[in-house]
């Protein structure tokens, strides 16, 4: 598809960094699914839908710094909704997020609130000031926070949540965050991997599983249109944890 | 080569991994992302939009350089068929370069990709470079060297017997067409480039021209290339004069298409009585 224009409607300040955009309609998406995000004059990037009609995005780069200077009225160049998204299963769940990544996760809860399903969350942020969604997170159920400063909730890395969980009451476990902690928790979960369902990030260029700068090694998997959501399990022995492609396609290993 | 279907370069290519995934999905050769001679992290986005009838690129010919690919050929290899590397460079010495720091089964000479500057089809539009340039990398390397030509030009036929007369082993065609799109909303250029190429079955009919033109006055075997997305398609190019045909923005249906396409073109012969020598540039007889 070609960008689509969506304009801004509304742009809420969730944490000094990070905002959420709001257009003015949905776009339709599941959770998990994501959109190729083209603020005009930059670049185009990935996005996690974090509501119906919008995304909550920090200001990392140029692009993302590009969108804050854009208000409401403002519009961006949308190709989406992409990519394969959580498939929501079983009766209770397991939400664990790391700072922005608790978007996507949001949302998932959203419609398995509506759903009927029973939900705890456990999200890990750097600071206070960093807590994202925590009204939203309470509203579906039990919360765990932590952060590394223990400024709020518990301190110590989301894995510390773990401790107060029992693994076995999930049917479902949905994780999003940044790389290593995913891997720490996937790793702190042994036993649980094929039910544990992980949102990724790679270098994606075109969106439709045709340039191959997402690819996975040893399999190949096209994160852009398999994924982003990819079972733990699949993603032992790939690459996840040890590296990443950057955007001439060369690797760079983690530090 | 026994399977006449081949993977595209730029399609899937940029890992060794995704290569021999193609390879192990029925193609009978791979063709990798273009190599050139330094590190490139290609264009800003967006570097694809979907049009009418295809899709419109420009990826700026990211790559990682010759240096850092060796390793992906050798997993690609994996899979059991020839790999081509797909090279790019400034002039034949640059391409000589990335072709003497590959070990390939193959290579294929990107003198067409239409919106990079100083590579590709700003050179390889003129049979003077093809022909230099198509001799420089045949005298430096044992392996096959095939030419990928650029539609962009009044007659390909004239750039196709130049990369005959520098020795080519095969010439590949077409390239992608000079295209562009615009955003209405904003009046902005959609492609990050501004400019690419326009791929897909929009451009079809396009190539099968240009395959029945080559095949027509080239004695070395002409790939086609351009558009192919159903067995039919691979087929009318093979009837064109084409020696084997590749894939490239088709496979955004997936890794089955290849096996579809095999599998129809087989069935169809087989239907006809016929071989693939046998029905190469039929048209030609009319």
């Amino acid at each position: 598809m070609r960008p689509i224009n969506c304009v801004i409607e509304e742009i809420r300040e969730e944490t000094p960094s990070v905002r959420t955009f709001f257009f003015d309609a949905s776009l339709d998406p599941k959770p998990g699914q994501y959109l190729m995000l083209w603020v005009r004059g930059t670049d185009e990037i990935p996005m996690s839908f974090s509501y119906p009609n919008g995304m909550t995005v920090q200001r990392v780069g140029d692009t993302t710094s590009a969108l804050f200077d854009l208000g409401p009225g403002d519009s961006v160049g949308v190709r989406g909704p992409l990519g394969n998204g959580f498939t929501l299963g079983g009766e209770r769940i397991l939400l664990v997020g790391g700072g922005v990544g608790a978007a996507p996760l949001a949302f998932l809860g959203d419609v398995a609130k509506d759903s009927g399903v029973e939900i705890t969350t456990l999200v890990g942020y750097r600071c206070g000031d960093d807590v994202l969604f925590e009204k939203r997170f309470r509203n579906m159920g039990n919360l765990v926070i932590t952060t590394d400063d223990g400024s709020l909730g518990t301190c110590g890395r989301a894995s510390s949540g773990l401790s107060c969980l029992d693994l076995e009451d999930y049917d479902q476990i949905y994780l999003c965050g940044p790389e290593v902690m995913m891997v720490d928790i996937i790793q702190r979960c042994k036993g649980f991997e094929d039910k544990i369902q992980a949102s990724i990030e790679r270098y994606m260029k075109c969106g439709m599983g045709l340039c191959g700068s997402c690819c996975l090694d040893p399999d190949g998997t096209r994160v852009c249109v398999e994924g982003p959501v990819i079972r733990a399990d699949r993603l032992l022995n790939t690459e996840f944890g040890r590296y990443k492609r950057g955007p001439s396609g060369s690797k760079k290993y983690r530090a | 080569m026994p399977n006449p279907v081949m993977l595209a370069a730029g399609i899937l290519g940029t890992t060794g991994a995704s290569l021999r995934r193609a390879a192990r999905s029925g193609v009978g050769c791979v063709v990798t992302k273009s190599l050139g001679p330094e590190p490139k992290a290609g264009y800003k986005g967006p570097t694809v939009v979907q049009v009418e009838g295809g899709l419109l690129n420009a990826m700026g010919l990211p790559n990682p350089s010759y240096r850092n690919f060796q390793e992906e050929i050798d997993v690609a290899r994996e899979g059991g068929i020839p790999v081509v590397a797909s090279i790019f460079g400034s002039c034949a010495e640059e391409f000589v370069e990335v072709a003497k720091g590959l070990n390939s089964d193959g290579f294929e000479l990107n003198l067409s990709c239409p919106h990079a500057e100083r590579y590709g089809a700003e050179i390889g539009c003129e049979g003077v470079n093809v022909e230099e340039i198509t001799r420089a990398v045949k005298k430096s390397v044992q392996v096959p060297v095939w030419v990928k030509l650029t539609p962009n030009v009044t007659d390909i036929r004239v750039l196709g017997l130049a990369a005959q007369r520098g020795g080519a082993d095969a010439v590949v065609a077409i390239n992608t067409l000079k295209a562009m799109a615009i955003d209405v909303e904003s009046g902005m250029p959609i492609l990050g480039n501004r400019f690419g190429g326009l791929s897909g079955p929009a451009i079809k009919p396009v190539a099968v021209r240009c395959v029945y033109d080559l095949a027509s006055v080239l004695e070395i075997p002409v790939i086609g290339v351009g558009g192919i997305s159903t067995w039919e398609d691979a087929i009318e190019m093979i009837l064109a004069g084409a020696q084997g045909v590749q894939i490239g923005t088709a496979l955004k249906e997936g890794y089955d298409l290849f096996d579809s396409i095999c599998g129809g073109v087989a069935s169809y012969l087989d239907r006809k009585s016929l071989t693939l020598p046998e029905i190469r540039g039929m048209a030609r007889r009319f």
